[in-house]
């Protein structure tokens, strides 16, 4: 990595049955992707407490990777449709703390699937070099995203609170 | 934040796995890295981690400099996560604080940026050692075992597994979709490369598989669920009804007889639609259970609801005919499962260009093995669509494999089937036969010499994939038989175009269409091809990714009958070993709640999939049930109180492990 190019620190949760095998499947299958992702392993995605992305993004993580099995197949039956309402949630609410959506990615990725795991962690590493350093402090500092965040809940407020016809 | 009282001392080892981490990652940096992380007193590297003395220095490092934690940067924790917490325990240390890096499967392998994959390395070992400062000594806990294996699938793979635990003395629940048991390999004729008559010894086992006194089978029967776990399966198999009584049907086979419909009118599926049966038949005659079943869609008192049912008279007071049966399910536990539900042959009439379906004379060689096959439905003569004898006969090779418009991969079995096809039908018709190959894969037990056998006995080989079979332009207007093979002779270096009567399409084994619904009831994964996924491509080749089923056939991927029946065995021992124990210990990593903390809002409840989280009324708390909970963690994430402690996945440990993967980033500072 040079030093003139903004190389990424990204922090990825997957889950022991799917992704987290498909991750060896990648490397034993000897498939190329950006280092740029540091695994940790979770026996579920469903195990992904928002609070382990603010924690990531609070110790200077550029993005976040949440990967596990495709919808149907969780090894639990059906957490990780837990982990998609979840995700949701957090893409909802990112924007209020000053982070981009864009900055948490959630994807499927069988055991069968290092490709696409790999593909996924390409794309990410490269949207979110783009996309440059989070700066999380620096938009608190200046207070812009603060007030565009407060801006976007008080809209937020709005819209549902109008009744429906 | 530390989760013990006393400074802990972490001994951080790293692999070179021979050159496998050490050619991409410069491990003595990575180890002088690790010197400096918090609480480490030694960091080491070595060759083979894995090795006898690689374990070794683990177990004198405890000894001499009293490590409490160990972390090891190696390859992924899911192959030898086993291995170091064994070594650990040897030495006196609670297995549960070690602690992986996977920095061969997830780094080196996976990357050629050498300071990028230091720097990723160094980020997991940091995570590694952070998280397991954070590590608390656990204990498994130990669950019995129920002694009885169930089997799903009935062809020789079940079978065979079934022989074997039977033989054991273990009980054995033998599943089978279809009336009767034999799968494929009682549909063909002879095996290749012996020419052993498959029902000669086949039967014997199908015979012996309905005698043996451990076994229960069921066939006519399809898995309905599977719940519980390990150790402990709870699964409901539904009992279609066959409309006669197996206990009180003595096979005699005269209900068939006096069927209303005095000639066979519907295609009977066991030939593969080339023969008719009656609305009550017996799929073939060495049938096991020797039981007819009646088909609900064919016999005119299930449909229509009036017949004289002639069939009730001739059983006379056997009384085994029963037209009132109804499906019923059947629950068992079960310590353990086979997978064995094998394949289903491609159809090639998604080919247009090989005219499977259009021109009369194009049969797939499953369907050339029923009418070769002494028992099937011409006795074994092999003709025409008009009666008349083949003359010249092309065997196409590679019909569906090899070919990424369908399957990339190759079906193992069909060069060899092709020319045990060449050699009966040669044998029975005299014809010359022309076989299509892209490459002769004849690597096997006696297989080349049958190769060699069939070259001598004259038939041809020509090296080219099928491009088109077309009729042959009429005979001055005679009806005619032949058809054109157009095909690019790679050998000659021309487009040649051979004359033939009946085509052969050497099909691909594929998976079974209801692949995805099994695989989801047994919580196994499917591999790229769409075959069960087996738990390690060497090492694990039997076992899934769920403990407790197991894998034994083609369901797993494409192999003959002599590989199918050595995993069966496989399958059948590692069941074995499973159950016999008695016992199993399972990992400690479920939830906890705190009930001090608990607010009783139930969310928790409603989450577990397992019903794993009771409510106390009169406390107003929730409370885990260690034996149902599995341990995904989802409660834990969701708990509003963080009342919830994952074990050995708890926020701390998670938290820690962020900190160490984040240890070159620049806090944010909010």
């Amino acid at each position: 990595m040079s030093e003139n190019t903004f190389e990424p620190k990204i922090v990825g949760f997957l889950c022991n049955w799917c992704s987290y095998t498909a991750s060896d499947l990648a490397g034993t299958a000897r498939m190329k992707y950006a280092p740029n992702v540091r695994i940790i392993r979770v026996m579920c995605s469903g195990r992904v407490d928002p609070s382990f992305l603010l924690k990531a993004f609070s110790l200077g993580a550029d993005a976040v990777l949440i990967a596990g099995c495709h919808p149907g197949d969780c090894h639990y039956q059906n957490q990780n449709y837990k982990t998609m309402r979840r995700y949701s949630m957090i893409q909802h609410t990112l924007p209020q703390f000053g982070i981009e959506p864009e900055r948490v990615k959630l994807v499927w990725a069988s055991a069968a699937e290092g490709q696409r795991l790999a593909d996924a962690i390409d794309e990410l590493s490269a949207e979110v070099r783009e996309l440059g350093p989070l700066n999380w402090s620096k938009n608190w500092d200046e207070n812009g995203r603060r007030l565009e965040a407060l801006e976007d809940i008080a809209k937020e407020h709005e819209e549902a609170m109008e009744v429906p016809l | 934040m530390t989760a013990h009282e006393k400074e802990s001392k972490i001994g951080v080892y790293i692999c070179h796995c021979g050159t496998n981490i050490s050619s991409v990652i410069d491990v003595h940096a990575l180890a002088e890295f690790a010197k400096g992380l918090p609480h480490v007193v030694l960091a080491r590297e070595y060759k083979y981690m894995c090795s006898d003395p690689g374990q070794d220095l683990i177990k004198k490092d405890i000894a001499e400099h009293e490590l409490d934690r160990v972390v090891v940067a190696a390859c992924s924790p899911l192959l030898h996560e086993a291995t170091f917490r064994k070594a650990a325990e040897m030495a006196g240390l609670n297995p549960f604080l070690v602690q992986m890096a996977n920095i061969r499967e997830q780094v080196a392998w996976v990357t050629d940026d050498s300071s990028g994959a230091l720097q990723k390395a160094e980020a997991h070992v940091a995570a590694a050692v952070h998280r397991v400062n954070e590590h608390k000594p656990l204990e498994r806990r130990s669950v019995a075992i129920t002694p009885r294996v169930m089997i799903v699938g009935g062809g020789i793979a079940g079978i065979e597994a079934a022989l074997t635990l039977a033989e054991a003395d273990k009980e054995v629940i033998l599943v089978e979709r279809e009336p009767s048991i034999g799968g494929h390999m009682s549909m063909f004729d002879k095996t290749f490369p012996t020419l052993d008559c498959a029902a000669c010894i086949l039967t014997p086992k199908m015979t012996a598989v309905k005698d043996e006194p451990k076994i229960k089978l069921m066939t006519y029967s399809e898995v309905e669920s599977v719940d519980g776990a390990v150790g402990k399966y709870k699964v409901r198999v539904r009992r279609k009804a066959r409309y006669v009584n197996e206990d009180l049907c003595v096979g005699c086979m005269q209900c068939i007889d006096a069927c209303v419909f005095r000639k066979p009118k519907f295609p009977n599926e066991y030939d593969q639609g080339l023969a008719l049966r009656k609305p009550i038949y017996v799929p073939f005659p060495q049938a096991v259970p020797p039981v007819p079943v009646i088909d609900p869609k064919t016999c005119l008192q299930l449909t229509k609801g009036k017949c004289k049912q002639s069939c009730v008279e001739a059983c006379g007071d056997r009384n085994a005919i029963e037209l009132e049966q109804e499906d019923t399910v059947e629950q068992f536990e079960v310590g353990a499962i086979i997978v064995a539900t094998g394949f289903k042959t491609f159809d090639p009439s998604v080919m247009p260009y090989y005219g499977y379906g259009v021109l009369p004379n194009v049969y797939t060689s499953l369907e050339i093995e029923r009418l070769v096959n002494a028992a099937g439905p011409t006795g074994g003569k092999l003709t025409l669509h008009d009666g008349s004898v083949p003359k010249r006969v092309g065997i196409v090779h590679c019909v569906g494999s090899r070919d990424k418009n369908y399957h990339a991969y190759c079906s193992k079995v069909c060069c060899m089937y092709s020319l045990k096809l060449a050699h009966l039908v040669k044998e029975k018709t005299d014809a010359e036969i022309f076989n299509f190959y892209i490459d002769m894969r004849t690597s096997g037990k006696g297989f080349e010499e049958f190769y060699n056998r069939v070259q001598n006995e004259g038939v041809h080989f020509i090296r080219g994939k099928v491009g088109e079979i077309d009729s042959a332009p009429s005979n001055n207007g005679e009806p005619s038989n032949l058809m054109t093979v157009k095909v690019d002779d790679t050998l000659l270096g021309e487009i040649r175009n051979i004359e033939v009567d009946m085509v052969i399409l050497a099909v691909a084994l594929e998976p079974q269409p209801d692949v995805d619904q099994v695989r989801r009831m047994f919580g196994m994964s499917c591999s790229a091809d769409g075959f069960f996924l087996e738990k390690h491509p060497k090492l694990a080749p039997v076992n899934t990714a769920n403990d407790g089923v197991f894998l034994a056939g083609v369901c797993q991927g494409v192999k003959d009958i002599p590989d199918t029946v050595a995993q069966a065995s496989a399958a059948a021992a590692k069941a074995m070993a499973l159950i016999d124990r008695g016992y199993i210990e399972l990992e400690p990593n479920t939830a906890e709640i705190d009930e001090e903390a608990c607010s009783g809002c139930k969310i928790c409840n409603n989450l577990c999939p397992y019903d794993a989280i009771e409510y106390d009324e009169e406390k107003e708390v929730s409370r885990v049930i260690p034996e149902l909970c599995k341990g995904c963690g989802t409660c834990v994430a969701a708990c509003p109180a963080q009342a919830i402690t994952g074990v050995h996945f708890t926020n701390a440990q998670i938290f820690a492990e962020i900190e160490g993967a984040l240890f070159d980033a620049a806090p944010a500072g909010v």
